[in-house]
């Protein structure tokens, strides 16, 4: 896609020749055609957005308690940072995120190695993750309230059990649809079942499993903000709703931002991860040669 | 374009600390074998090979000696059970009856090493290529200098220089050739070749046939290669035997003198006796004009004579 992108920077300059200062005007073609064909590219639609939106309620035409404009969310962050509650909220709500992902991830793990690699494995316990499975976290809320009372513990119940599942099922898939050819050679060459794991088996579920983990972390994120916005004391769920109560819609706003930063920092993490593991495969080599 | 210039400088230093071995390590320190085993071919016997896969027979005895570090080709139509014999000969599969002798011992008593190389690369796309061929050193893979040892294999296909390349990036012909090297990483004493030029254009094919022979010439390994080309056959075997239904139907020597010329009149000569025999049906008297007429229609099917 980038390529074409160059190429219609190329074109553009081509045609431009006519146009008065010719070498100028291509440069200025050709930067922009690698402008966006950057990174930076992704950053021009939310910029935009934040720009009109501060203009829109500047103008007056959102109303202030509808939605505040950016540079009051602006000042709440500035405001909650200097008091310390913001990073006391941000670092609470992540220290629950990443225990529940932690303990939730590492068991689904396990249990797909495990059921992956054996069939008595999957017989005893797969058919249970099915039907467990199919019932949503969230409607184990009431339930965890009554077992776990708002402490910690509860959400970060809810947060193991909702990633453990997209982790285990891509697991799973991924060891189970390792290319039967590539085991049989690895047999054939004498490799014993540690090795056989270590250099076949694990690096073919490898894509799949990333699958999982990217889809995890959403579930992780999403999980999290119900569980605090319904029952907790602190978090940045609480936060939110606590600032409802005294219509301080900066701080509403801002929360729901925080989450958004927080996800997609999570999901960059990831996508760093699956980067440099699987620099092997065509799909991320493309990455490679244009960079 | 800065990036550029340093990214192939530093592959090239890469590259060259990598083509450029120690001076003060001498060489035949890689290629000792660490086993007790006596380098160069191992004798294969059969004796009442037969494999069925439940009620379905598909090899019904098979009686053969290959002797040490003969190269034999392996000829039959699709379905005779020529991989089948194949996969028996390098332990992937058990026989249902009879035996196969190496050096006149079980399988599991001789201490020789076997290799197959399969119809297709079958390398791990997660390790370079230089990591594919240490797979082939089997219990050594994991020791040091596994990737020096790994490298001379690589320098013998001449493909030395794409040591750090991804194996997605090869052409097919290349791909047969790492996994060549990657076969003859443990020196084994037998190799198995399953169709593994089948896959590859005409031009590539006769390229790697030259090369096996080169580096069966050199190592000196027991050779069986299942073909369905019989030029292919003739061209590479010391001995051609045709499997049809499941038994050996002729044993041919071929006497020819390395290096053979493709098309000279001995290696069309026995090319025609052995297709003969492929399509002289049971009882049928030999009919040439039939058989010309089933040559061309084989060859047409196959996109032409390779």
């Amino acid at each position: 896609m980038s390529d074409s992108l160059i190429t219609l920077g190329r074109t553009l300059g081509r045609t431009s020749r006519f146009a008065a200062p010719v070498v100028p005007s291509r440069r200025i073609l050709a930067a922009l055609g690698r402008f966006l064909a950057s990174d930076a590219a992704s950053w021009i639609i939310p910029v935009l957005l934040l720009l009109v939106w501060q203009a829109v309620a500047r103008a007056g035409l959102l109303p202030a308690n509808v939605v505040p404009a950016p540079s009051d969310v602006v000042d709440a962050a500035w405001r909650l940072t200097l008091s310390g509650e913001l990073l006391d909220n941000v670092g609470i709500s992540a220290k629950r995120a990443g225990i529940g992902f932690a303990i939730g991830g590492s068991l689904a793990f396990a249990f797909g190695l495990l059921n992956g690699v054996s069939k008595i494995g999957e017989k005893l316990t797969d058919a249970t993750f099915q039907m467990v499975r199919n019932i949503p976290n969230l409607a184990m809320v009431p339930l965890v309230i009554l077992w776990f009372g708002i402490e910690d513990s509860a959400r970060i119940f809810l947060v193991a059990l909702g990633v453990f599942f997209p982790i285990y099922i891509n697991t799973f898939h991924g060891i189970r649809t390792v290319d039967v050819q590539l085991v049989e050679m690895g047999r054939s060459y004498g490799m014993s079942n540690w090795e056989l794991f270590r250099r076949v088996i694990l690096p073919g579920a490898l894509p799949s499993i990333f699958v999982g983990l990217r889809y995890a972390l959403g579930i992780m994120w999403l999980t999290l903000i119900v569980a605090e916005t319904i029952a907790a004391n602190s978090g940045i769920g609480y936060m939110a709703m606590s600032a409802r109560e005294f219509m301080q819609l900066d701080v509403v706003v801002l929360s729901i931002l925080l989450y958004a930063l927080l996800g997609k920092l999570a999901d960059s993490i990831a996508r760093l991860l699956e980067r440099t593991t699987l620099s092997w495969h065509p799909a991320f080599q493309a990455h490679v040669k244009e960079s | 374009m800065v990036d550029d210039i340093l990214v192939r400088a530093m592959l090239y230093s890469q590259l060259d600390a990598i083509d450029k071995p120690p001076p003060d390590e001498p060489d035949e320190a890689v290629d000792t074998l660490d086993d007790n085993r006596p380098p160069g071919g191992v004798a294969l016997t059969l004796r009442g090979l037969t494999k069925s896969f439940g009620a379905n027979s598909v090899l019904h005895g098979i009686d053969l000696h290959v002797p040490a570090g003969q190269f034999l080709t392996v000829i039959g139509k699709s379905g005779c059970g020529k991989s089948t014999l194949l996969r028996i000969l390098a332990g992937l599969d058990a026989p249902t009856g009879g035996e196969v002798l190496f050096d006149g011992r079980a399988s599991q008593q001789s201490p020789h090493v076997s290799r197959l190389m399969f119809q297709e690369p079958r390398l791990l796309p997660w390790a370079r290529v230089l990591g594919n061929v240490e797979v082939g050193l089997g219990a050594r893979r994991n020791a040091p200098g596994a990737d020096r040892r790994a490298l001379a294999k690589l320098a013998e296909v001449g493909l030395e220089r794409r040591a750090h390349d991804w194996p997605a990036v090869l052409s097919g012909g290349q791909k047969q050739r790492v996994a060549l090297a990657r076969a003859l990483a443990s020196s084994p004493n037998f190799l198995a070749l399953d169709e593994p030029l089948g896959a590859l254009d005409a031009l590539t094919r006769i390229e790697m046939q030259s090369l096996l022979e080169s580096v069966w010439q050199e190592e000196g390994f027991t050779a069986v290669l299942v073909t369905h080309d019989v030029t292919e056959a003739v061209m590479l075997g010391d001995r051609v035997v045709l499997i049809e239904d499941g038994i050996v139907k002729l044993e041919v020597d071929v006497p020819i003198a390395r290096p053979r010329r493709r098309g000279s009149p001995q290696v069309a000569a026995l090319e025609e006796r052995i297709l003969s025999h492929l399509f002289a049906d049971g009882a049928r008297p030999a009919d040439h004009s039939f058989q010309s007429r089933l040559r061309t229609s084989l060859f047409s099917r196959a996109g032409g004579p390779s």
